[in-house]
Formats: structure tokens, C-alpha cells, sequence
């Protein structure tokens, strides 16, 4: 009983300070209908990502739904054509919020792959 | 060049044409013969091993057309320092004695036996069921054993924070890397850059193909030509044989 | 605690060590950090040279750790009380050398972050994966060890831990000797001698560096080693040396004499600039005839020249590890028998290499950890080697 008021407690400071902090406006870019439910995806995206990721790499499986350049190719904000660069950009902004690290744009492109070479070295679009 | 905008759309391809046993990319030229053409959304199989004949008495000293190919394919910087990857490279050979001269391209050999996953400790090196070896690097610690354990300096180590994130094969500080025989091409049912490259110059000294299918023509020509495999000694049967040396 | 010193000089001495230890340790630190930020584009090493300066470090210490346990086995698996009184300052040392050199180790890597993956992804075929089962191994086997030596309840079950640390350690320095051997692709490493040359290695530097710990102890403590004692460490010491340098000739010869071996041999022994200079004065001057002097010739043998001949020895490991992990790797690979090679990726060519500033930060950074496990354990803990007065010194 004591546990669960404690939990309880934790629960309630925990949500109490997230609504301090302000829900990032995200720039979903070019958005429209997404590969999943978005509220499935905001909780599980790294789940499909993972496990995608691991399938294509080291199966050679292709074609999944679930692709990174693909989350990139609808997020990317049209402002400066990737989901990076401010919290407001779609990948970046909340996971700053969320204070979760993503290493995934070291090696990846966090730029869509239709764009042409001067949009991709950050010029004009 | 993965600015083409069908590469991400694999559905777009037609399956239809790789089916066929061969490919004619130019008259009389068999460039890529597909036994099996595999749908994108099926694992790699072991039925196929991909490999690469290298007739170097093809291959002119003067070019590096393979090499560039291979830099532009995979956004890779023009190597410079000891500390720039090169993932293919020409190699210029002289016989002691005669002196004879034989010019090569090197690269990962792609062995059955693989040293470098043998030795890496988290298993970010591995061999794919059709042969391809690769670095998985959302694994490798960048510890560098494989690096060690690779008798042809297959491999480099990303040793600089990566720019140009354009290449068709993600790359990043801090992880080992070295020729996927553009794995990425191959499940699309194209041949790696570096052959391509080397037929439109007109030398066709690589030859791509299937050495599980007796009928491909990478199986037909090492019947019927003599080829070794370098390093043959160590018996980590590689995928790449060579004809000339 | 029989000491000279007034306390307050002795509490001042231990700060100032203290604070060098820290400081080395940072600067460690530091430089890992600055490796992880930018690359290892600010080491010297390079797609050639992929294991450097760190390395030798690291691979020192590790090698040491299960050497300095020799004393604690002789204690307790052959039941000498000479040596088992020297047991638990023996096992706080091999676990400060792991702590460093496991420390260089994982800071050296590309990804230090992921280190994890080491253990959430195991590939049970590599050596290097089994090392660092061993090493944790160690770790726990010790402290188990140390558990027995210093909780009387435990005294029974100090011979089978005892015997367990002595087995332990041999896997390990045997599998430290494996991670080489199984390198069939450089010239220098594919050896079945590696795995006793790394026993005997481990033996002479773990030992040389027990010495040199304990001699510090005793000085600060202003007390004398029994005159016995002192020949017999003394007399193992000199013993070691000789076996390390017939094992590193043994290995030499038999590379000098196959025929594909023989231009690698010519490299590291005649013109390979620094590293034949430090084969030759490093290890072969500094690292063996000096010691061996200071220890067999009729008027050396002295605290001093014990001391000198540790010293040594200590020298002569890092220039024999620099040769064989750095020599071994600036000298190109033979893909080609029987051509010359060139080519815009080091074939055919040896690889300059020269460590940088950061690569020797980490390295001594290592050290400073160990030597800061040490310091503190030695004083918080009881780990003077204390014989019992007026008990005889067996005689072998
Ligand atoms: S050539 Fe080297 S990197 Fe490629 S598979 Fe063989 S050992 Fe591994
Ligand atoms: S560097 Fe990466 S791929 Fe190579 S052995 Fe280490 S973890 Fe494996």
C-alpha cells in the first residue's frame, strides 16, 4: 500500500513537471498520412526502427515500411529541409523534450533523398 | 549518387528483367546474371554467393575509374591521409625477377572463412547468407580487431566526425567500414558501382556474378581460365579471384 | 603503524601523491574525451597503424596484473609464509594494474559509449570476447581471494581460492597471448610461441613492478627487508629475465630462419630506426643485461640495485611491447609473395608512426588509475607485507 502511494506520488511529480515544460511545436514538415497510428508511433517508432533496421542490415531484407529515410523524407521541414536544427525541427525538437539522445543522424542523412545536391549542402532551395 | 530518386523505391523496379538469366548492357557484353531473382521483402539466401572475377590482364594501369566510382557511390572523401578510408584502391604489382608488371584493383575479398568476424567481439562483423561480409555499424565499438585479423587491409576506421552524409551506405566517427560490394545495388538487382564503372571505360576486367550457379558467367569463366585467390595459403576461401598474377 | 615520519608529514605526503594521481588520472580522462570529440584523426595512428601507443599501455598492464600475483600463488598455493605475507598487497595491484588497463582499453575504442554492446552482443568466436570475460573473471577471483586472506573466518577456503586465482591467471595471460596468435594476417603476430612468451612476460613485469611497489612501502615505513627475503625476490626476478630472453630469441630464431619471415626480422632487428632502437637498447640493454647485472654480479644485489634491476625491467617491457605491437603493425602486409607492391594505401611500404599527445595522456592516465587504487588501498587497508620476526626464511 505504502509502495503504491509512493508510485503514485512519483507519477504525479513526474507528470507535474513535464506540463512545466512547454510541449514542443514540432514542424512536421511535409507530414500527411503516416506508416502507423502517430500515437502508436510517438511510443514506439525506436521499437519499429530497431528491429527494422536489424532485418535490412544484417538480413537484407527490403522494402519495410519502417525506414528512417522515410520518416526524413515526410519530417524534414521545408524551411531547412531536414528534421535537425532547431527544437521546433521534427526529430530534434522532441527529443530534446523528451531529453533522449539520437545518435542515428551521425551516420544517417537527416535530409530527404529527393532533394537535389544544392538543397543537401544547405543552399537555396 | 543517391540523389536518383528511385533508389528508395525499390517497388518502382521492375522484378520482371532481373529474372532473367542475364543482363545485356551492351551487345555480346553478360554483365550480371541473376539465378534467382529475390523479392525485397525475402532475406538474403545462402542458395547464392556473390563474387568477382578480376582479369587483371584487363586492367590498365592508368585507371581508377572503379576507384572513383566507388568514392562517388558512397560519398567517401578523396583519400588524402594515411587516415582516409579506401575501401578499393589500386594496387601496381612488379614481379621480382622479370619485372613484370600487373595492375589490380584491392578490396574487401568477401571470405567464406572471415578473419575479421571471427575475431569481433560484438559480432558487428558479419557474413551475410549470401556471402556479402559487412559491418553492422550500429554494433561496432570501433575496437579494431578486425582491422588487425584482415589479411588483404580490407578495412578503415572512420577516424574523423562524417560530413557528407549523401552515400548510399551510412557511415560514421569512430566505426569500421570497408567495400559492402555495394549490397545495396545487388539486393536491387544491379551490380556494384566498381564493375559498372569498369565496363562503361570499355575494360571489363570485373566480372560479377553468382559462384553457387553453375551456369552464371562468373562460374563458366573460372572454369575455363586459370585464377588464384590471394593469400590462398590462409584458406579463407574469398569470394575475388584473380586471373594474371 | 612504525613510521618515522611525524604524522603530519606523512598525512602531507600522502595528499601530494594523492594529487599527482588525480592529476595524471584526469589528464586521461581528458584526452579520452578529446579522442571521443574529434576523432581518432588527433592520434597518430592511423588505417595502417590501428593499435598505438594506448595500446602498449594497456597491454602492459593487463599482462602485469596477472604477474604480480606470482607471489600471492607461491603463498598460498605452495604454502610460503614469505609470500603470504605478501599476498594482499599482491592482489590490490592486479587489480589496480586491470582497473588502468582496462580503463586505456575501453577509452582507446572508436565508440567508448557502446561498450555495452561488448556485452549485450557476444560473439563467442572471439578471443577478444572471451578476454573480457576473463578479465571480470579476474576481478572476482581476486577479490575472492583477498576476501580469505583478510577475514580469519574465511582462512580455510584461502588455498582453493588461491588456487582458483593461480589457474585464472594463467587462462588469462595465456588468452591475452591468443588475441595476438590468432592474427594470421601480420607477419609478426601468427605464433604459437606468443601465449608462453606472454606467461613469462606477465611473471618478469608483474613481478619487477611488486618490487618496485614494495620498495616504496618499506621505505615510507622506514623498515628493512630481511637480508633472505631480498635474495630470494631478488633471485626469482633474475630468474624470470632469463626466461623472457630465451623465449623473445626463441621466438626471433624462428622467424629469422622461415624464408617469409626473414625481411620482417631484418626490419624490426637491423633497419627499422626506432624500433630497432628500442629492441636493441630498450629491451635487450635497459630491459635484460642491466638487470641481470644488477642482480647475478658478485658485488650488485643490494635494495638499490634490486630496485635499479625492477626498474629496468619495467623499461625494457614498454620497448619490447612498442616493438612488437607497433613494429609489427608500420610493417606492410604481404598480400602479393613474389611481387613488389605500391599503391596510395601503405602496400608494400612501412607506415610512420608516431604517437601523439593525447595518445600519452590516456596511456599514463592508466597508470595514474592504478597508482591511485593503490595508494588509497594501501593506506585505508592493511596491505604492508609484514614477516613475522625471528621466523626462519625456508631456504629455495
Ligand atoms: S577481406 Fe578482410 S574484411 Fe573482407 S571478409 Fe576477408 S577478412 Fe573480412
Ligand atoms: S572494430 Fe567494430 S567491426 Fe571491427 S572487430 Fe571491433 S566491433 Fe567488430
Amino acid at each position: 500500500m505504502r509502495r503504491m502511494a509512493g508510485l503514485l506520488l512519483f507519477l504525479a511529480a513526474l507528470t507535474g513537471a513535464a506540463a512545466a515544460v512547454p510541449m514542443p511545436e514540432l514542424d512536421v514538415g511535409q507530414g500527411g498520412h503516416c506508416v502507423n497510428d502517430p500515437q502508436v508511433m510517438r511510443q514506439n517508432h525506436m521499437k519499429f526502427l530497431y528491429q527494422q533496421r536489424d532485418e535490412t542490415v544484417r538480413l537484407g531484407i527490403r522494402g519495410g515500411k519502417y525506414s528512417l529515410a522515410g520518416c526524413v523524407d515526410c519530417h524534414a521541414s521545408k524551411v531547412n529541409h531536414s528534421v535537425l536544427g532547431s527544437d521546433r525541427n521534427f526529430c530534434q525538437g522532441c527529443h530534446t523534450y523528451a531529453a533522449v539522445k539520437i545518435d542515428c543522424f551521425e551516420c544517417h542523412s537527416s535530409k530527404p533523398r529527393a532533394l537535389s545536391a544544392v538543397q543537401r549542402e544547405g543552399g537555396h532551395p | 549518387m543517391s540523389d536518383q530518386p528511385d533508389n528508395g523505391r525499390r517497388q518502382f523496379l521492375s522484378r520482371g528483367t532481373a529474372a532473367t538469366a542475364a543482363v545485356a548492357v551492351a551487345p555480346g557484353v553478360l554483365l550480371y546474371d541473376f539465378a534467382r531473382a529475390r523479392p525485397p521483402a525475402e532475406p538474403a539466401s545462402s542458395a547464392v554467393r556473390w563474387g568477382l572475377l578480376i582479369d587483371t590482364t584487363r586492367c590498365d594501369s592508368g585507371c581508377d575509374a572503379c576507384v572513383s566510382a566507388c568514392r562517388e557511390e558512397n560519398a567517401l572523401p578523396l583519400p588524402l591521409k594515411p587516415t582516409d578510408p579506401q575501401w578499393i584502391r589500386k594496387v601496381e604489382l612488379t614481379q621480382e625477377g622479370t619485372g613484370r608488371k600487373v595492375s589490380l584493383p584491392m578490396m574487401c575479398q568477401h571470405c567464406a572463412e572471415p578473419p575479421c568476424v571471427d575475431v569481433c567481439p560484438t559480432g558487428a562483423s558479419f557474413k551475410r547468407a549470401d556471402g556479402i561480409v559487412l559491418v553492422d555499424k550500429h554494433r561496432c565499438i570501433g575496437c579494431r580487431y578486425c582491422m588487425m585479423a584482415c589479411p588483404y587491409k580490407a578495412r578503415s576506421f572512420v577516424h574523423e566526425p562524417v560530413e557528407d552524409h549523401s552515400g548510399a551506405t551510412p557511415r560514421g566517427q569512430g566505426t569500421v567500414e570497408s567495400c559492402t560490394l555495394c549490397v545495396h545495388r545487388v539486393d536491387e538487382g544491379r551490380a556494384p558501382a566498381c564493375v559498372d564503372a569498369c565496363s562503361r571505360e570499355g575494360h571489363r576486367a570485373l566480372l560479377f556474378g553468382n559462384l553457387n550457379d553453375p551456369d552464371s558467367a562468373i562460374s563458366q569463366r573460372l572454369r575455363s581460365v586459370a585464377s588464384v585467390k590471394l593469400r590462398a595459403d590462409l584458406n579463407l576461401d574469398p569470394g575475388l579471384s584473380y586471373v594474371g598474377l | 603503524m612504525t613510521t618515522r615520519l611525524s604524522p603530519r608529514t606523512e598525512l602531507r605526503n600522502f595528499a601530494l601523491l594523492l594529487a599527482a594521481g588525480l592529476l595524471v588520472a584526469a589528464l586521461g580522462l581528458w584526452a579520452a574525451h578529446f579522442m571521443e570529440s574529434r576523432g581518432h584523426i588527433v592520434t597518430g595512428m592511423n588505417n595502417q597503424v590501428v593499435w598505438g601507443l594506448p595500446h602498449v599501455f594497456a597491454i602492459f598492464m593487463i599482462v602485469s596484473a596477472s604477474g604480480v600475483l606470482n607471489v600471492a600463488s607461491v603463498g598460498s598455493v605452495f604454502g610460503r609464509a614469505v609470500y603470504k605475507a605478501r599476498a594482499p598487497l599482491a592482489g590490490l595491484l592486479a587489480m589496480a594494474l586491470l582497473a588502468g588497463g582496462l580503463a586505456v582499453l575501453m577509452l582507446d575504442l572508436g565508440r567508448p559509449d557502446r561498450v555495452i554492446v561488448a556485452a549485450t552482443h557476444y560473439n563467442p568466436t572471439s578471443v577478444f570476447a572471451w578476454n573480457v570475460l576473463l578479465y571480470s573473471g579476474l576481478f572476482g577471483t581476486v577479490a575472492l581471494y583477498l576476501w580469505t586472506l583478510m577475514d580469519r573466518t574465511m582462512g580455510a577456503w584461502n588455498k582453493p581460492a588461491g588456487f582458483l586465482v593461480f589457474l585464472w591467471r594463467f587462462v588469462l595471460t595465456t588468452g591475452t597471448g591468443l588475441i595476438f596468435a590468432f592474427l594470421v594476417a601480420r607477419q609478426a603476430y601468427a605464433s604459437a610461441l606468443l601465449p608462453p612468451l606472454f606467461i613469462v612476460l606477465s611473471l618478469a613485469w608483474g613481478h619487477a613492478i611488486f618490487l618496485v611497489v614494495q620498495h616504496a612501502m618499506l621505505r615510507w615505513n622506514a623498515m628493512e627487508l630481511h637480508p633472505g627475503i631480498q635474495k630470494r625476490l631478488k633471485n626469482l626476478l633474475g630468474v624470470f629475465v632469463l626466461s623472457v630472453l630465451y623465449l623473445v630469441a626463441a621466438y626471433h630464431l624462428t622467424n629469422a630462419y622461415f624464408a617469409r619471415q626473414s625481411a620482417f626480422e631484418r626490419y624490426l632487428l637491423l633497419d627499422g630506426g626506432a624500433v630497432t632502437a628500442l629492441f636493441w637498447l630498450g629491451y635487450v640493454g635497459v630491459g635484460t643485461l642491466l638487470p641481470l647485472a644488477l642482480i647475478f654480479l658478485p658485488k650488485a644485489g643490494g635494495q638499490r640495485c634490486v630496485l635499479g634491476a625492477a626498474l629496468g625491467v619495467i623499461v625494457g617491457a614498454f620497448s619490447l611491447l612498442y616493438v612488437f605491437i607497433i613494429g609489427g603493425q608500420t610493417y606492410p602486409l604481404q598480400i602479393f609473395p613474389g611481387y613488389h607492391a605500391v599503391s596510395s594505401f601503405a602496400d608494400g611500404a612501412i607506415t610512420p608512426y608516431a604517437p601523439s599527445l593525447p595518445e600519452w595522456a590516456l596511456g599514463l592516465g592508466g597508470l595514474g588509475i592504478a597508482f591511485l587504487i593503490t595508494l588509497v588501498g594501501v593506506r585505508v587497508l592493511n596491505f604492508l607485507p609484514r614477516d613475522v620476526p625471528g621466523q626462519p626464511v625456508e631456504s629455495n
